[in-house]
């Protein structure tokens, strides 16, 4: 039964980030530096995001697995390739170096 | 001001572009059932996790600590740290939003905001948002987390330790598959996403951060990267 207040006190904290600007910033005329600012974060959210976590994704002894599984993301991205095929690439390319090394 | 779409052509456009986000999604999830069930934790309180949290990284830390015996308010903040970077996306969201959508809408579509959906959604094609496009995708996004779940609790002794750790790759794949092909066309993509691995790396690196979670790192590399790339995207726009 605790367990479940922890998860609710969670939650509550992963959704008010969320929430408030959500709310709070509708039809609010920004200035062109904010705008430029906020057409940027895509871009440099998912830099963070890939690197450096993208070494230990495949756990902490499978740094190889990792690398060639994102290598490999990257190529088919670089090459158009659907988003899908990006993924199970990924996956798959992981999953090769793990059966075989 | 709304797009050329119906709202039902909208919503379905929203599902259709989910469907690389569930791909992603539910192996991810699977190992996160997985692991919990692994960890001990009762499994109703894991599918309330997906259910209610629903944000990969904060579930799974949160297992993490709880097994370590950590202090609930210290995995109650570092969720919060974690969970920050939202708050830059919804701001962004907000701004691309529908006039139509209203405040009811508004607190709905939020809980829906993560990476992925965020990645998505702001490089979806229509110069207005949809509030149906965003409902679409943010719906199957999270069926589909939640499916995975599920699988993950239901046939834990089922799966191999191999398949396991090579489907902990799937997140970053879509995120390297999202950023890449806006790079190639888009400048600012690439110096602004390079800008903010390097301050990522010497943030995880360099030890003058200690302890600090993650999560710090991966807000302060977007905040400033972003910061410094907008000082001259204005000044291009304006001109």
């Amino acid at each position: 039964m605790n367990l479940i207040y922890l998860v609710i006190a969670m939650a509550l904290v992963t959704y008010i980030p969320r929430m408030l600007p959500m709310v709070l910033l509708q039809n609010v005329k920004l200035p062109a530096y904010v705008k430029a600012f906020m057409k940027l974060i895509p871009y440099a959210a998912l830099g963070a995001l890939i690197f450096p976590g993208a070494l230990t994704s495949a756990g902490p002894d499978h740094m190889g697995a990792a690398i060639i599984g994102s290598s490999l993301a990257i190529l088919l991205a670089w090459l158009g390739t659907n988003l899908i095929l990006v993924v199970a690439g990924g996956i798959a390319g992981s999953l090769l170096v793990n059966l075989f090394f | 001001m709304s797009n050329s779409f119906s709202n039902k052509e909208n919503f379905m456009r929203g599902v259709k572009a989910a469907v690389p986000i569930a791909v992603g999604y539910i192996p991810i999830a699977i190992a996160f059932g997985l692991l919990a069930k692994s960890a001990g934790v009762p499994s109703y309180v894991s599918a309330l996790m997906s259910f209610l949290i629903y944000a990969g990284a904060s579930q799974f830390i949160g297992v993490n600590l709880i097994v370590l015996g950590a202090s609930w308010w210290e995995i109650v903040i570092t969720t919060f740290i974690l969970n920050l970077r939202h708050f830059l996306m919804t701001a962004t969201i907000a701004q691309m939003l529908e006039e139509k959508a209203s405040t009811k809408w508004r607190f709905l579509l939020a809980f829906g905001i993560t990476d992925e959906t965020f990645s998505v959604t702001s490089f979806q094609n229509e110069k207005i948002l949809s509030r149906y496009y965003s409902f679409g995708l943010n719906t199957v996004a999270f069926a589909s987390w939640n499916f995975g779940t599920w699988i993950g609790l239901f046939f834990a002794d089922g799966f191999p330790d191999l398949l396991k750790s090579s489907m902990g790759i799937a997140l970053y794949a879509m995120f390297i598959g999202l950023l890449v092909p806006q790079i190639k066309k888009y400048r600012p993509a690439l110096v602004v996403s390079s800008l903010a691995v390097i301050i990522n790396c010497l943030y995880t690196w360099l030890p003058l951060t200690g302890n600090l979670s993650s999560g710090w790192g991966i807000i302060l590399a977007t905040v400033v990267s972003a910061a410094i790339g907008a000082k001259f995207c204005a000044l291009e726009e304006t001109e």
